[in-house]
């Protein structure tokens, strides 16, 4: 199947072509000069391509064509929740209404926007069992941030200055000490015990008067539920720190168990993920921010709040940690993810969670027999499996992953986390049916023999895509990262 | 129970249930201690159907007013510009939209190929060598390179212009306190940054001069002089451009900026209430491996043909984890798509074409109010937006012109001290002749 490439935009382009319509000027013109001051009119016209309108859409229906997405096939990326993404949503996001007002208007004017989000917030309140929830963070990892730095504020405001350290398990996402450092804080690191959860008597030892807090997956990385989590909760709030919920896996508990029973004091969600977004290729996504009673007064400012005049932004908060974002989030996707809550309701929600915990429960059982499975213990709603059998026959979990490719599949995520050897993670989401998983299982089970008959064909492949494995090291020692007229010369 | 999202019927859970071992599907949830297990229903709304849904949520999004309905005169950092219609059809592939972070490039050559080229329009349009993938939106852009110029000049102050986005500065401002960076204010002169508060903050404690060009107040900053200051204290400068503009004004790289960050939302993205739109970050060569985000690369595979990857990884958080300096791990990828289509639609022509339409209607409303008694303050030379003080609130004018569906223009006085009464009016190319002369006809009354 590998055909010819796909030429750039900019090699299509021939001068004078027009994809463009604008109408004649028609107001006085002045001339240039005199509305600009010299030396600031740009000389050198920016070299953008020159195209007819048919030219551009043949140019992106052929890129679409060589990219996979949920409605292409299976998506199972383990930690995504690649579960479909419902059509009505993307219809409720255009209505003029929602699309196309501007986020400094008179508030009279955008009370059913302001309306539409504080219902959202009190969805996610409920379903949380949180006491507050703030729209503002852009995606998960602005959410955590945002959270973090609340919890600095509120440590900081109890005059508890040397509380600087974030606990992370071992199996968390690079994310997760990310954020923390970028919140100003150091990382310390908590062990994974030999059922994959968190180790007790580890989170004992480095629990202490300068922990901050605890960032925690629940359930993990691994797909396991982290069945101490009570007195995990008590160890870190007796030390004075905050319980943080990391929501990337919220689609394995939704209606069965709720971060703010948990005691968790700060939960952040993925609304591309657990509530449909889309991802969108890399974003936009939303992360909201949800907070206990406690720490209600650092959330972002502006709070939308509600009066008997109507929905307001209330700028009016000395203690908030200030703006994470210009304007109030990242609107569109929240309409989406309000359209998809109140699609589904509370009954759907639940068979939202219990329909994607039985489907990796059924993938996980069913390859227990050709892979390694380092946890042998019910999952939610993903798992992880290794190829460490497979590696010892000289393929790698990356071959796999890119056999995976000839079948119509996208691979699960491999070698994370990062405490199981050539792990692949595996999240069928609740929208896939019994039959796309067989398939998946069959083609996995197809490789798991390739491996032991020919382990070249897994090793060399993929073979049907429209391009082969590339050099990712070229690309790292001599990036060439945009295109240049003549020849792509390095940059 | 059965729901349209949801395939598995009693037959496939009991089959599946049975390959488990387990005989209900409680037992799979038994992890979860008893205390905190969650017993009853979620106390939300019930589920609907689609047309009702839609048909609720539809008069919701009528209660707002919108700018295909009403006349928007409003900017400051969000535009009403044309939008191709194309650009929703392209977007609107699910094998896009759909997709995720293209970490399998033999199946994802699309969406890297498309980000390829937003890096290299990016580029062109800010005259910079490097652009990202894309970023949150312009405020966060903004942000994100002081804390590059920290990390860059291993010094810990940065100086922003007043006369920037004031929510971009409070994004900045919450930033740097989480990395202990201190952010001092470059006093605004008649609506542009003061040269010489900036001449006696300049410092070799400084990591970088932050100005936006247009700035808020749709003043053209004098770039030359203030790259002069910037550099020869070795600090970073970093330029916040509305990128549209960047069609007739020469771009902030030809004046020597290290950083030039903004949003991409005047190409063509929908207001959308603020978000999603798509921020951008471009910087010189020699920046090129501490810019924050993803970063989409060209080279081979295995028989030689061309294809593309995400690259310079070590930069990033999931690798760096706590040595990180930045934490984004998403970009924008649909909206960057969304604005490529726009920028290709406009071309090397349109570009130009687009930025002199939006200068030249700006100009004409200006000479329109002024002739109308209006007074337009600060003076100085304009992109598209310009200031005008009047006798009564802007809130309250905005209630009135509101009535005649004109969306009126920003309220200086919310954010800043001594602009009370002032209005921030955007005129974009999507603005006629006769909606000016309107607009001026309407502000009469409170010149």
């Amino acid at each position: 199947m590998r055909n010819e490439n796909q030429p750039l935009i900019f090699e299509l382009s021939r001068e004078g072509r027009i994809g463009y319509s604008l109408p004649e000027l028609d107001v006085p013109e002045i001339e240039t000069k005199e509305l600009l001051p010299s030396g600031f009119v740009r000389q050198e016209a920016p070299e953008l391509p020159e195209v007819s309108e048919l030219d551009i859409m043949r140019h992106y229906t052929a890129l679409s064509k060589r990219n996979h997405g949920v409605d292409s096939g299976f998506y199972p990326l383990g930690s995504c929740t690649m579960k479909y993404n419902p059509k009505v949503n993307e219809a409720v996001a255009r209505y003029a209404g929602f699309a196309h007002i501007h986020p400094l208007q008179d508030e009279s004017t955008v009370q059913g926007a302001m309306e539409m989000m504080y219902d959202l917030q009190e969805h996610l309140v409920e379903i949380t069992g949180m006491d507050e929830v703030t729209l503002q963070p852009a995606a998960g990892a602005h959410g955590e941030w945002t959270g973090l730095m609340m919890i600095r504020a509120f440590h900081e405001a109890n005059g508890d200055f040397n509380r600087t350290k974030v606990i992370v398990p071992d199996s968390a996402h690079g994310t997760n000490p990310a954020s923390a450092t970028v919140a100003g804080f150091e990382t310390v690191t908590v062990k994974s015990n030999e059922n994959g959860l968190v180790d007790l008597e580890d989170l004992k030892r480095v629990v202490d008067h300068q922990t901050a807090a605890l960032m925690l997956t629940n359930p993990n990385t691994l797909g396991l539920f982290e069945e101490d989590i009570l007195e995990m909760a008590a160890i870190i709030h007796d030390a004075g720190g905050k319980l943080y919920y990391d929501g990337a896996n919220l689609n394995a508990v939704l209606a069965k168990a709720r971060p703010g029973d948990m005691g968790f004091d700060v939960v952040h969600l993925n609304l591309h993920k657990t509530f449909t977004g889309p991802h969108g290729g890399g974003g936009p996504g939303s992360g909201p921010v949800g907070v206990k009673k406690d720490l209600i007064p650092y959330l972002p400012k502006p709070v939308l709040v509600k009066t008997e005049e109507g929905f307001t932004f209330d700028y009016n908060r000395p203690e908030s940690i200030g703006r994470v974002k210009p304007y109030y989030g990242n609107f569109g996707i929240n309409v989406r993810a309000y359209t998809y809550i109140r699609t589904m309701g509370p009954d759907g929600l639940k068979a939202v969670s219990e329909n994607a915990v039985i489907n990796a429960n059924y993938m996980m059982r069913r390859l227990a027999e050709y892979f390694d499975l380092p946890y042998d213990r019910h999952c939610k709603h993903e798992f992880v499996i290794s190829g460490k059998r497979q590696k010892k026959l000289g393929v790698r979990t990356l071959d796999i992953a890119k056999r995976l490719l000839d079948f119509g599949f996208h691979p699960p995520t491999i070698y994370f986390p990062i405490n199981v050897e050539e792990c692949m993670m595996i999240e069928p989401t609740e929208t896939e049916s019994k039959e796309t998983l067989d398939s998946f299982i069959e083609a996995m089970i197809q490789i798991a023999k390739e491996a032991e008959e020919k382990p070249e064909i897994v090793q060399e492949a993929p073979h049907t895509t429209v391009i082969s494995r590339l050099d990712e090291t070229q690309a790292a020692r001599k990036p060439v990262l945009r295109y240049q007229k003549k020849e792509a010369v390095e940059v | 129970m059965m729901h349209r999202y949801l395939p598995m019927t009693e037959q496939d859970q009991k089959e599946m249930l049975n390959t488990i071992g387990v005989s209900s599907v409680e037992e799979l949830f038994e992890d979860i201690p008893e205390k905190v297990r969650f017993k009853g229903e979620l106390n939300i709304k019930p589920a609907k159907t689609e047309s009702a849904l839609m048909k609720e949520l539809a008069q919701l999004a009528d209660k707002n007013a919108d700018t295909q309905k009403n006349t928007s005169f409003l900017g400051a950092g969000v535009y009403d510009h044309y939008s191709p219609v194309i650009m929703d059809h392209v977007i609107s592939r699910s094998e896009f939209y759909t997709a995720y972070t293209p970490y399998q490039p033999e199946i994802s050559q699309g969406e890297l190929q498309a980000i390829f080229e937003f890096q290299t329009m990016i580029a062109e349009l800010t005259g910079m060598d490097v652009a990202n993938s894309s970023m949150y939106d312009g405020g966060t852009s903004f942000a994100e390179a002081a804390m590059l110029s920290a990390g860059q000049t291993k010094r810990k102050k940065v100086l922003v212009s007043g006369a920037v986005h004031p929510e971009s500065k409070a994004v900045l401002e919450t930033y740097a306190a989480g990395q202990h960076i201190e952010v001092v204010t470059i006093p605004e002169k008649d609506g542009r940054t003061d040269l010489e508060e900036l001449a006696s903050l300049m410092s070799d404690e400084i990591a970088a001069v932050m100005v936006q060009y247009p700035n808020f107040f749709g003043q053209i900053e004098r770039l030359d002089e203030i790259e002069k200051l910037t550099h020869a204290q070795k600090a970073m400068f970093v330029v916040s451009s509305n990128p549209l503009s960047l069609g007739a004004l020469t771009p902030p790289g030809a004046f020597g900026a290290d950083i030039v960050v903004g949003d991409a939302q005047p190409f063509g993205l929908p207001q959308a209430f603020g978000g999603p739109h798509c921020g951008y970050f471009a910087v010189t060569k020699k920046l090129m491996r501490k810019v924050p985000g993803r970063l989409v690369g060209e080279t081979n595979d295995e028989e030689g043909q061309r294809g593309y990857v995400l690259t310079l990884q070590a930069r990033e958080q999931h690798i760096r984890r706590d040595k990180a300096t930045s934490n984004i791990c998403s970009n924008q990828a649909l909206n960057a798509l969304a604005s490529s289509v726009t920028m290709t639609a406009l071309g090397k022509q349109g570009i130009q074409d687009i930025a002199h339409q939006n200068l030249q209607k700006a100009a004409y409303a200006k000479k329109q109010l002024q002739a109308a008694g209006v007074k337009v303050i600060n003076g100085g030379y304009t992109f598209n937006e310009f200031v005008v003080e009047l006798n009564t609130p802007v809130s309250e004018v905005n209630k009135e012109l509101m009535k005649k569906k004109i969306i009126g223009g920003f309220d200086l006085g919310r954010d800043f001290e001594g602009r009370a009464n002032q209005m921030l009016i955007a005129v974009t190319e999507q603005r006629t002749k006769e909606e000016i002369d309107l607009l001026a006809e309407e502000l009469k009354q409170y010149a």
